[in-house]
């Protein structure tokens, strides 16, 4: 355990001091850590307020404000699925509806074997090919049963 | 003669599978030894057609979509080359009358050039109006700017010469631009067609503002939903440092003028433009009360002009042709263009940039074609998800600021999403609240807990527990939200709700329990 958070500790001041003398880094500090651990480390937190000279309640406040940080690893895979209005028009809410009954998860769920967490997603910029997801950070468009079926099997494999 | 091909690297194109067509395309032309390249350009923004590929003629730029990478083989086998007839073929591209109709002064190069080439860029009038900003001083460059009646894009409509104007005449050590490109509104995607297809716009009517107001740094806050356009932009960035177009000495000039890409974080309400600064400045996304102005108090306390993409992406035609050619085009108070984005239920969704003043039946029955599911359109809600829901009975409305807002409506980003007879208003309006709540960033009270009650006051009136009492207080709770909130999400809340209300009573009063038989 010790060792563990040494590492994490260490990676982590790595990441802060690289990017804490640019201007407003504390966005861009978490967005780093995420992309490192996969989630931002409650380690972490105490060792940016000392770097960027804040309370720890503040880099709290700001963690915990913005829906993409997460305090904990995702699945392996990550499922995006827009639930914003031109994707409704589309049938986006009964596309939702299909991949929470395949996937057996709710929103921000993750499946049991650790393979996909499913999130929504309030628009994507793929309003004229709705419904819209992302899958790890690709875009897929015009989103329908059979597409969904492929995810959810190929995010298994 | 080597032949030019084009698959749009579009994130719209990229979700019909434009990446695969492209690697098939490049496999195809090395097994058939062709002589030939793939350029990846942005979107014409005709996402029914993507992934559509281009193929340079001597006649012109001819089209093929939408392609599947099997569609590879025949459309070479059948003279794509030069531009053959296949099944999949559109014709020159500049003929296909989407694009025929369209004024595109903003978009002029977005789906045509090499959205990282500079050198396409100047071919293609780039750097033009950062050439002649050069030649003025700041108070000619914003005096342009104002003449040319150019509105925020980003939905406020605010003029954005008298912008410029007061951040010029505050005096600061240090100024900023700052680009809004946090595009969370459903229906837009105007701001990530340019970031991909045509970044150097950006970076040029940055550059222009730079220099008109005395900034030296420009920040562009963008969304994580958007990693296609983050990348672009970054390359861009990169090439437009390495010739000189930012650094310490603008095209050579005495200007020095940096940008920098910020990624927001999953918050929808950092786009209001105060949110936006905290965020930027490494804080919650908490809205600022105003006064003092970002313009006089801005992003780090020092004086800040911050604009929409398209606002900044529109100032190298104004500075290239002049205010006057930009001002011509248009009606009343909303001068020159407007990119379209016609999105939901639509069968030709996509990107259409014209003069200010077509009728929404105009955009969405002759430009949009009606559904795609071919039902009738029920609603459209123009301007996002605080924008209000449009009946047919309102489609003579020219599509005007001032004419939106007589009307309880308003552009916003000029994003319309349609909707076929299927759509439930209550439920449309339960959303919008939804919304609301979760995006809220909590400062003020209607916003708040406003959106919350209104939520289980919409629940009530879908469980048909006193609905006259409902109707009364959801309108009394939109009046308070309306009016008493700090920023346009709980000020901007209330239009969907009502307009679903006003214009679609039917959807609020579930049918009466039929009458036992006697």
């Amino acid at each position: 355990m010790q060792s563990a958070s040494t590492d994490i500790a260490t990676r982590a001041i790595g990441i802060i001091n690289q990017l804490k003398d640019e201007e407003g880094p504390l966005l861009p500090i978490l967005h780093d850590l995420q992309g490192e651990f996969g989630y931002v480390p409650q380690e972490a937190l105490p060792l940016i307020a000392q770097a960027l000279n804040i309370s720890r309640a503040e880099v709290h406040g700001v963690v915990t404000f913005y829906h993409d940080y997460r305090d904990h690893p995702a699945g392996r895979h990550v499922l995006k699925l827009c639930r914003a209005e031109a994707c409704q028009s589309m049938g986006g809410d009964a596309m939702a509806q299909k991949a929470r009954e395949l996937l057996g998860i709710d929103w921000h769920g993750t499946t049991s074997d650790g393979a996909v967490t499913l999130e929504p997603v309030y628009c994507l910029g793929l309003c004229a090919c709705a419904p819209a997801a992302m899958l790890d950070g690709e875009v897929i468009g015009r989103l329908d049963a059979e597409k969904l079926e492929e995810i959810a099997t190929e995010v298994r494999l | 003669m080597t032949i030019t091909f084009f698959v749009p690297r579009d994130s719209g194109s990229l979700a019909l599978g434009a990446e695969k067509v492209a690697r098939k395309l490049q496999d195809e032309i090395v097994a058939r030894n062709l002589d030939a390249r793939i350029v990846r350009n942005g979107s014409r923004g005709m996402y029914w057609l993507e992934p559509m590929v281009e193929v340079e003629t001597p006649s012109g730029r001819v089209a093929y979509g939408p392609v599947k990478p099997s569609d590879i083989a025949s459309l070479l086998d059948t003279g794509m080359l030069e531009g053959g007839t296949h099944p999949l073929s559109l014709g020159l591209t500049d003929q296909l009358p989407f694009l025929a109709k369209q004024t595109r002064l903003t978009f002029a190069r977005c789906g045509i050039t090499d959205p990282v080439s500079l050198d396409d860029y100047r071919a293609h009038d780039g750097l033009k109006g950062l050439e002649k900003a050069l030649a003025l001083t700041p108070l000619e460059i914003v005096t342009q700017v104002t003449e040319s009646g150019l509105r925020g894009r980003g939905g406020a409509g605010f003029p954005t010469g008298i912008k410029w104007k007061t951040v010029l005449d505050t005096a600061g050590e240090r100024k900023y631009i700052v680009c809004n490109a946090d595009e969370g509104d459903s229906g837009t995607f105007a701001d990530r067609m340019i970031m991909e297809g045509d970044p150097f716009v950006l970076i040029e009517g940055m550059t222009i503002a730079g220099i008109a107001v005395g900034a030296t740094k420009g920040y562009i806050y963008t969304r994580s939903e958007y990693p296609h356009a983050i990348a672009v932009m970054n390359e861009a960035l990169a090439v437009a440092r390495k010739a000189g177009v930012l650094g310490t000495s603008v095209l050579g000039s005495v200007h020095a003028f940096d940008i920098e890409v910020r990624v927001g974080a999953g918050a929808y309400v950092c786009g209001e433009e105060t949110a936006l600064l905290e965020s930027l400045e490494g804080r919650r996304g908490i809205v600022r009360a105003k006064p003092p102005l970002p313009a006089h108090k801005g992003l780090f306390g020092k004086p800040t002009v911050i604009n929409n993409v398209i606002s900044l992406s529109s100032v190298p035609v104004i500075l290239d042709k002049g205010p006057a050619f930009y001002k011509n085009f248009g009606m009343g108070r909303s001068r020159g263009t407007i990119p379209l984005q016609i999105a939901g239920n639509v069968r030709y969704g996509g990107l259409f940039e014209t003069a200010f003043g077509l009728t929404l039946g105009e955009i969405v029955d002759d430009i949009g074609g009606g559904t795609a599911t071919g039902r009738p359109v029920k609603a459209v809600q123009i301007g996002g998800p605080l924008g209000a829901y449009f009946p047919r009975e309102l489609f003579d409305t020219p599509f005007d600021y001032e004419a939106f807002a007589a009307r309880d409506g308003l552009i916003g980003h000029a994003g319309l999403v349609v909707f076929d007879d299927s759509v439930d208003m209550l439920k449309q309006a339960r959303f919008a609240m939804e919304f609301c709540a979760v995006e809220s960033c909590g400062k003020c009270t209607p916003c708040r807990i406003g959106s919350t009650r209104g939520v289980e006051v919409v629940d009530r009136l879908a469980a048909n527990i006193e609905p006259e009492k409902q109707i009364k207080v959801l309108t009394d709770l939109c009046n308070t939200m309306k009016f008493g909130s700090l920023c346009a999400l709980g000020g901007f809340t209330p239009y969907p709700v009502m307009s679903a209300l006003t214009h679609f009573p039917e959807d609020f009063r579930p049918a009466p329990v039929a009458e036992a038989a006697e």
